[in-house]
This record gives C-alpha cells, sequence and structure tokens, in this order.
C-alpha cells in the first residue's frame, strides 16, 4: 500500500512512530477510534497536518470563539482564506494577518518571502486583487550577530516578494526586543478589493465537479511545515529541520492574474490556497466545508520531483499551489486559461457525496479518511491556564517615575532606541507606490490608499506592544486594539475592522496559556467598544527559543474607511503659527515603557491603564474634527511619551519646529506612555471650533518656523531645547548604526 | 494618437502607466500582451516597470527573447516615440534600443523613494515641456539602478545632449555621470529610472511627470497634423 521504506500502520503504532509527526498518543488512538483501524504512514501524516496547532486551532480555538466577529459592514468572518467588509458602492475590503515565524527564525529571507506570498493567495484566493501590504515584524534589539542577520534578511525577503509582485507595503512596524532574540516574529497582511459578486469561497460542492490543481509543481520542499511550525526552536538543532518552502514572486504574479481572471468565470465552484499542510489541508477543508467529499488520484498531481509518494505530496508545502473545484465539463476553458499565462491547471480529482477524502496512486487507494475527521472534527483543547507569580508582584508596585539626568540627552538617547527610531532604513525597501494609489506611504500614523473610481480611501494599520502584554495581558490586549484605531483615527479614517495575528509561546505551559487568555478578553472587549469586529486570523503559539518564550504578542491589524480622500491627515506639522493641542490628561505611567526599558534594562510595575469609553469617545471626537476640516496634522502619543511625539510632528516638516509648554513632573510630561492621548495642530482659526469638537483637548504651544524644538515647564524654565535637525539626526542614524557598528 | 503600454509576463505596473495616460493625459491608450501585441497599430510605446520575467538572469535579460523585440525594432526605427520607465529602461538597454548595462545599486537593496532630477535636455519630444535646467522630483523603486556606460558612450551621449535626466543630489545607487535618463541617437527613443507615470496627480506623488506624458501626445499629435 505505501512505499517500501515507509513504515507499516503496524510499526506506527508499535514504535510510536506519530510522535515525530508532532501527535500525542491520545491523539493518535483519536484517529485510530475516528477511522476504525490503524491510520498507514500517509493517513497519519493527513491527520497529524491537519491537527497541528496551525491547521486545527485546537489550543486556541476556544479563546478565538471569544471574539466579536459581527457587524453591519461583515461580509466574510473567519474561516475562509480572509475576512471580508462592506466599504459600500459594491465594493469590499479583504485582508488578513499571518505569521512566518519559524520559518523566518531559520531562514529569514525566504521565511519572510513566502510568508508574503502566502497571505496574498490567502486574499485573491477570495476573488479580490490585492492593493496593498502591512507587516509587523519583532526582532532582538540588534546587539547581536545573528539577530541583525535576521532583521535584515528578514526585511529584504518581505520586500523582494512584494516589489517583485507589484504590490505596494504602505504600513508596518518594528520593534525591537531581546525577547526576540534569535526567535524573530515576521506578520504579514495583505489587503485586497472586490466586487460583491466575486467573492470566492473555499468550498468543493456539486458531486461530479471536478478538482483542479493549478500553479507550480509539488516538490519536495516544506514537508511537515505546519507541523514544524506548532513547535519551538531549539537553536543547537538545526540539523533535524526539514527543507524549507522557497517562494517565487514571479509565478505568484501569474498565478494571481489567472486566479483574477478564473473568479469572473461561472464554471468556478471554489478555490483555496494550498498554504499549511498543502494539498491536504485544502482538500480536506474544501471537502468539509462544503459537506461532500473529495477523490484525488495523486499520480496527476505535477510533481517537480521523481518518485514522491502520497506522504510527501499531500504534506509537501511547496508555494504558488491553489486547488480549484470547476464544473464539470469545463475543465478545458480552466486549462486553457492557465496555459496563457505559463501555468498548469491538471484535474486531479472529483467531488463526491460520501464526505471521505479518497487518495489514489498508482491504482491503488492509499488513503481513506473522513473529510470532517481532518478538518471539523479536530481535537479542541481546554488548556490549563494560571496565573503566573509576576502578575501579582507587578500590579503590586507604586507607579513611580524613573530619575533621568538630563532631559535632552533622555530624549536624544529615547529617539536612537531602535523601536523609536525611523525605519526609514526598512521602508525605502519597499516599493510603496506600485499601482499608483498610494495616498499617504509608511513613516505616518497609518498607510492610506485611494479606492480609485471613488472619493473614498483606505488607511490601515498594524499594532502591538508586547510589554504592556507581557506585564498585564488583559490590558494589553486592549491597548494593541485602541492603538490601531488611534492611528487609523489620526489618518483621517474611521476604523472598520481587524485582523488579529497571535503570536505566543507554548500553550503547553500554564502562564503562557493565561497570557492568550487574557489578552484575547482585552482584545475582544476593545474591538466591541471600538467597533471593529475580528474578520480573520492567525494563531503562531510555541515561538520560544530553548524554552523561554518570547513576549505574548497578539498583533492587531486594521483597516478603516477614508470617507472623503480630503480628510486624509498626516502626523508632520504643515505651517508655522498652528496651535498645538494635546488631547487626554498625563498620568505618571512609566511601567513596560521605552524609557523602563532603557534605564533599567528590563521592564517591571503595571502597563499604562486604559479606560476604553474615553479612548473611544476620544477618538469619535478627533475624527469628526479632523472630517469638519479643522486638523492640520495628528498622530497619536504612544512608545517615548510626548517628546518624541512632537519630535516626530517636526521630523520632515521643511524647518518647521514647536515651542511648547507642559504642565506637572517634566520626566512624566514628556515621556509618559498613558494611553488615549492626542498631539494635533489646528489653524489659529479654526481654534475655537476644534475646542467645541474636542473637549479634553489643551492648547500646549504652538508651531514654529525656527527649526528648533523648545519645551518649558509652567514656570517658563526650559527642559528641553534643541535644534530639530539635531533630533531628527539621531531618530533617522540609530538602525543604520546599529547595522553598521559592532555591537 | 494612440499609446500602447506593452506588457510582458511580470510587467506589474502595466496599470500605473495605463491610468496616467488614460485617466490624467486623457489619450487613447491600450495595454497590449508582448505575444500578441501588433505595434504598426500605435504611435507610441509605453514599456512599464516591475519585474518582467521576474528579473531572472538579470532584469530585462528575458524579456529581449520575446518576439516583441524585433517588432520593437522596427518601431524604433520608424521614428516613433518608445519611453521605458524603470523595468522597461532595462528591457530597452537588453534589446539593444540604448547603450549600457544595469548592475546593483550600490547599496546591493532594493531602494524606493522620490528622486530629485535635472532636465538636461529640454529640446525632446519627451521634454519639449519643461524647461532647460528645470528641476523635478519623481518616485524611483529598484534594485538594479546603477546604470553604467563606458566613457567613450558617455563622450558621444554627452556630444548629442542624449542625456535627459540626471540626479541632482544623490546619485545614491551609483550611475555613471549621475545619469537617469537616456536618448538613443536618433531621438525617439528614452529609457528612464525615475518613474514619470507615478507623478501625474497631486494626490499621488506630485505631478513632475506629467510634461512628459503631455510633451510626447502634443509633439506626437503636431507630427500626425503635418503628415496629413
Amino acid at each position: 500500500m505505501s512505499a517500501k521504506h515507509e513504515p507499516t500502520a503496524q510499526q506506527i503504532k508499535e514504535e510510536k512512530l506519530y510522535l515525530q509527526l508532532g501527535m500525542t498518543e491520545e491523539e493518535y488512538e483519536r484517529a485510530c477510534s475516528m477511522i476504525g483501524r490503524l491510520p498507514n504512514y500517509t493517513e497519519t501524516g493527513l491527520f497529524s497536518a491537519m491537527w497541528s496547532e496551525h491547521c486545527s486551532y485546537k489550543s486556541s480555538k476556544p479563546i478565538l470563539r471569544k471574539f466579536p466577529t459581527e457587524g453591519a459592514r461583515v461580509l466574510q468572518g473567519p474561516g475562509e482564506g480572509a475576512g471580508i467588509v462592506d466599504i459600500g458602492d459594491n465594493q469590499a475590503v479583504v485582508f488578513k494577518l499571518e505569521s512566518h515565524n519559524s520559518p523566518s527564525a531559520i531562514e529569514p529571507f525566504i521565511g519572510a518571502a513566502t510568508g508574503a506570498g502566502g497571505i496574498i493567495r490567502d486574499v485573491f484566493s477570495m476573488g479580490a486583487r490585492p492593493v496593498a501590504l502591512v507587516n509587523s515584524m519583532r526582532f532582538g534589539d540588534l546587539t547581536d550577530e545573528r539577530d541583525r542577520y535576521l532583521f535584515e534578511e528578514a526585511v529584504a525577503g518581505i520586500a523582494s516578494y512584494g516589489n517583485i509582485i507589484g504590490i505596494p507595503t504602505i504600513a508596518g512596524e518594528v520593534q525591537f526586543d531581546n525577547s526576540y532574540s534569535k526567535r524573530p516574529l515576521v506578520n504579514a497582511m495583505a489587503v485586497g478589493l472586490l466586487n460583491h459578486e466575486d467573492i470566492q469561497k473555499g468550498v468543493a460542492s456539486g458531486v461530479g465537479n471536478t478538482v483542479m490543481y493549478v500553479g507550480a509543481k509539488t516538490g519536495r520542499d516544506g514537508i511537515n511545515g505546519a507541523t514544524m511550525s506548532s513547535a519551538e526552536v531549539k537553536v543547537e538543532e538545526k540539523a533535524e529541520l526539514p527543507v524549507m518552502q522557497a517562494g517565487d514572486p514571479y509565478l505568484e504574479k501569474l498565478l494571481m492574474e489567472a486566479c483574477l481572471e478564473l473568479v469572473k468565470s461561472d464554471a468556478l465552484i471554489g478555490i483555496q490556497d494550498m498554504g499549511a499542510a498543502g494539498l491536504t489541508s485544502s482538500s480536506a477543508e474544501m471537502a468539509s466545508k462544503a459537506g461532500y467529499g473529495v477523490e484525488m488520484n495523486l499520480d496527476l498531481v505535477p510533481q517537480r520531483e521523481e518518485g514522491m509518494t502520497p506522504y510527501e505530496m499531500m504534506l509537501s508545502e511547496s508555494q504558488e499551489r491553489m486547488l480549484v473545484v470547476v464544473k464539470q465539463g469545463r475543465e478545458q476553458e480552466i486549462i486553457d486559461l492557465f496555459t496563457k499565462y505559463g501555468l498548469e491547471a491538471v484535474a486531479i480529482g472529483k467531488v463526491t457525496d460520501d464526505k471521505m477524502l479518497r487518495l489514489f496512486h498508482k491504482g491503488e487507494v492509499v488513503a481513506e479518511v473522513s473529510a470532517d475527521a481532518l478538518a471539523e472534527d479536530a481535537p479542541v483543547y481546554h488548556k490549563k491556564s494560571e496565573e503566573p507569580a509576576y502578575f501579582k508582584e507587578y500590579q503590586a508596585m507604586e507607579d513611580a517615575e524613573p530619575s533621568v539626568e538630563s532631559l535632552k540627552e533622555t530624549l536624544i538617547a529615547l529617539l536612537q532606541r531602535p523601536t523609536i527610531a525611523s525605519k526609514e532604513w526598512v521602508y525605502n525597501q519597499f516599493d510603496t507606490q506600485a499601482r499608483t494609489n498610494t495616498v499617504v506611504a509608511p513613516g505616518s500614523s497609518s498607510g492610506v490608499i485611494r479606492v480609485r473610481g471613488t472619493n473614498k480611501g483606505l488607511a490601515m494599520t498594524a499594532d502591538c506592544n508586547s510589554r504592556y502584554i507581557y506585564l498585564d495581558p488583559e490590558m494589553g490586549g486592549k491597548i494593541a486594539v485602541a492603538e490601531a484605531a488611534r492611528n487609523l483615527v489620526c489618518s483621517g479614517a474611521e476604523p472598520i475592522a481587524a485582523t488579529d495575528c497571535l503570536n505566543f509561546g507554548s500553550p503547553d505551559k500554564p502562564e503562557v496559556f493565561w497570557q492568550i487568555e487574557k489578552s484575547a478578553d482585552g482584545i475582544s472587549e476593545a474591538c466591541s467598544t471600538l467597533n471593529a469586529p475580528i474578520i480573520g486570523g492567525n494563531v503562531s503559539m510555541s515561538n520560544e527559543v530553548n524554552g523561554v518564550p518570547v513576549y505574548p504578542t497578539p498583533t492587531i491589524g486594521m483597516v478603516g474607511i477614508v470617507h472623503n480622500l480630503v480628510d486624509v491627515t498626516t502626523t508632520v506639522f504643515k505651517q508655522a503659527g498652528d496651535q498645538i493641542y494635546l488631547i487626554g490628561e498625563t498620568a505618571t505611567e512609566f511601567g513596560g515603557s521605552e524609557l523602563q526599558q532603557m534605564l533599567h534594562g528590563k521592564i517591571s510595575g503595571k502597563a499604562p491603564a486604559i479606560d476604553l469609553e474615553v479612548e473611544a469617545r476620544r477618538q469619535q471626537e478627533l475624527l469628526s474634527a479632523i472630517q469638519g476640516g479643522l486638523v492640520q496634522s495628528a498622530t497619536d502619543l504612544s512608545e517615548g511619551g510626548l517628546a518624541i511625539a512632537l519630535c516626530e510632528k517636526a521630523f520632515g516638516a521643511g524647518g518647521l519646529g514647536a515651542d511648547v509648554k507642559v504642565t506637572g513632573s517634566a520626566v512624566s510630561a514628556l515621556f509618559s506612555e498613558t494611553q488615549s492621548r492626542f498631539l494635533v495642530t489646528v489653524k489659529a482659526e479654526n481654534a475655537k471650533a476644534f475646542e467645541r469638537e474636542v473637549a479634553s483637548a489643551v492648547t500646549i504651544g504652538v508651531v514654529t518656523d525656527t527649526g528648533k524644538i523648545v519645551i518649558k515647564d509652567e514656570a517658563g524654565d526650559s527642559l528641553i531645547d534643541g535644534t530639530v535637525e539635531e533630533f531628527q539626526s539621531a531618530w533617522k542614524g540609530a538602525i543604520p548604526c546599529l547595522l553598521n557598528c559592532e555591537g | 494618437m494612440r499609446f500602447a503600454v506593452l506588457k510582458f509576463p511580470g510587467s506589474s505596473c502595466d496599470l500605473d502607466m495605463f491610468h496616467a495616460v488614460n485617466d490624467i493625459v486623457k489619450a487613447d491608450v491600450e495595454c497590449v500582451w508582448h505575444t500578441e501585441a501588433d505595434l504598426s497599430l500605435f504611435d507610441a510605446v509605453l514599456i512599464p516597470t516591475g519585474a518582467a520575467y521576474g528579473d531572472y538572469l538579470r532584469p530585462g535579460a528575458l524579456a529581449k527573447s520575446s518576439a516583441v523585440i524585433s517588432q520593437l525594432h522596427e518601431f524604433a526605427a520608424s521614428g516613433k516615440p518608445i519611453l521605458g520607465v524603470g523595468n522597461g529602461f532595462q528591457i530597452l538597454v537588453e534589446a539593444g534600443l540604448l547603450p549600457g548595462a544595469f548592475l546593483m545599486n550600490k547599496s546591493l537593496k532594493f531602494r524606493s523613494g522620490q528622486a530629485k532630477l535635472v532636465v538636461q535636455n529640454a529640446e525632446t519630444s519627451f521634454t519639449s515641456g519643461y524647461e532647460a535646467e528645470q528641476e523635478i522630483a519623481l518616485p524611483f523603486a529598484h534594485a538594479y539602478g546603477n546604470y553604467c556606460v563606458n566613457a567613450e558612450t558617455v563622450t558621444q551621449l554627452k556630444d548629442n545632449k542624449r542625456i535627459v535626466f540626471t540626479y541632482k543630489d544623490g546619485n545614491e545607487d551609483g550611475s555613471t555621470e549621475a545619469i537617469a535618463g537616456i536618448l538613443n541617437e536618433q531621438g525617439n527613443v528614452l529609457g528612464m529610472m525615475p518613474l514619470p507615470e507615478r507623478a501625474v496627480e497631486a494626490i499621488i506623488g506630485g505631478t513632475d511627470g506629467l510634461p512628459l506624458f503631455q510633451s510626447i501626445l502634443k509633439n506626437g499629435s503636431e507630427q500626425h497634423v503635418s503628415q496629413a
């Protein structure tokens, strides 16, 4: 039944070979009882891949169920390649954020590139044309050579894919902390546009309809990728890792054009990306979702290498492949369509009514398993959750203000922190303007593209401050969502929906599971309050190095509508004489702050507090002021606090500076990371109207043409006095310097 | 006057060019697939940027083997205008319609941004809409933007005023003589690394690219009239 070198079903059981495939004893028993016999090697492979965390969400399902996923605009929630949200005019936006962490830890260029490729396929498999990319990345603090290498290569990899395929990268974030040393997080988000009638689903329905394989050939790359990505990286044991799948953006460009032509055809029944667990997950999920079965003859699968076994074909994660189901008798049209793009389209099977996934190879049945058993009926675990000891300890700490010697030197040192420093080195490697719709390129609060043919825009962002989440996952989860929404609002957009990428350590550690649970609670509450339902996402567990988990990092991707392109607002100052307003009062909150990490080399205490009702009200007020044409520039206060935000507003503003007066303790006023605050500039003649619109706005100074940043205290004594030039060169030079200087 | 936007597999920015000409310049334009193109139906050919054939081997190297290239040579010989931007410039060089070669950027990284340029020759059919020595800003996005040409050719280029655009300050990618765009000997084939089609609307990157398309249209239309 199987190739000679493959173990028999009996051997798999006796020698517990399923353990090597990432299945537990209980899972193996469950699989045996579901099919009523011992699974052969291929079948064991199918179960191990489909029941991996990556494909089944077995540990995270109970948590994902908590997320608010519905809303008036939501056309497709979680469960398909990507979620879909209505944006009016018969159009909809399709997006999802996804991780490619494990591959990026091993082979950063290829890992990051295929991450971008995978999420782009998820979007066009829904029938949408991908129009923009966003990314979110985490690395060690660049003092270690390996971390510098991971950072440089991952950025180059993600850039190469987007640049070659011709989709602009218009927003993103990168943060640095040694919690991610040697275990980077590389999350990519793709955003697509479609007309309502073009929405596709990954379903295999209609008995007798034809299952077709389209795109690149199948090779031996990425076998067991789904299982691997659900395991931690053991830095010393690289030899054990399987061959990584490599992406080809050129091939994907051809595949994308062919698929977008295919979705216009009434011959198409369903389409799904062969992503994690390749042919296995696409076929089993398409059958299970539709309530049908699928039969495939693996001899017909286009193969790149000789002598591939059914196991290898089913578990390969070769890139740039899709599985499509078309109406019986229409195959030739599909073949012709793909041939035009130089791609293969091969009928490899058909839809059946028996709900089985049945595989033939060399005239024999090599696997016969219920599609539901693989997909729908994967085990679900309610993992043990336990509050870690550190949490109580940190919660008991009083908010304390760090003491600093020189405020100006502290500001310069903060500007040089890679998390705060200019990310120009990163985004200059991205083509940010392909498709000629980019209204706001990277470097502002969020990226904005126009929707061609309308007066609307789409704003997008990805955010997560994992230090806050580590200190207080529930509070931190709320902050991640609030910050994403804030970034959209500052650009003049109304947030409409969110996607999440839950990057955590091993869920088998009760403390990690507690972080997952609590942060999900915070995210859920914030998404409800801020009207941004979660329409899809991804879970990446076991991000650990030698047993130590990375900081909990549930990254939030969010998209908003700019109802009128004249509302688009950016960070930088626009003109001298404009009033500078601070929205929201400042408290002494340094737990998890950039200043605390910089001064103490670690974080402790309480995360900043957030009141979601206050947050929502301020966002609404600011957005309505922006829509009323009252705001010249806007930014939220995040890492590094007010002083950093003020500098960022002056950088690139053509010689404009600021003269500002702050109240209260200087260190808190300048560097505290109190939430729900914004820094906004308003033309003098609009000041009164703006103050009526935004209740909590307080004028703190004025935009000047002196090219200086001057901050004084209430008594008029100087706290910070320097040229924009000196602050900007520190901020701009930091990342290139960290990469070029020996650490 | 009819424009063709010539598409190869992987020419990802064909629509950018199409929209610039169709929506903004408001000229007659069509995207044509390289195997199906009949260039004799057109008055000007635009080769967009992107990554034809995935930039495999080196940018433009595989596109030059397409059957459409011989048509392109005929088109050039007929004196009608051809504009290649970014990857389109690289294809024109590989096809032998323009001299030189491309190396990877000096930084060895893909770079994108806004380039400051000087219009060195405002008397071409592509640049008559600019002032001599005018400084303009155009977006760029490339990994192989380092244009290289030998000293002898540089002299020829200079003597015949075939260097049309140079980088003002920076020339960060290392191009010979800070060259950003050059003409062929007859003056009807222009290749440039900066991307004028990305600068035809204030909302997306300025309008400094607009005079280039308007020049082609104006000079092409006048030629039509004088021929008629």
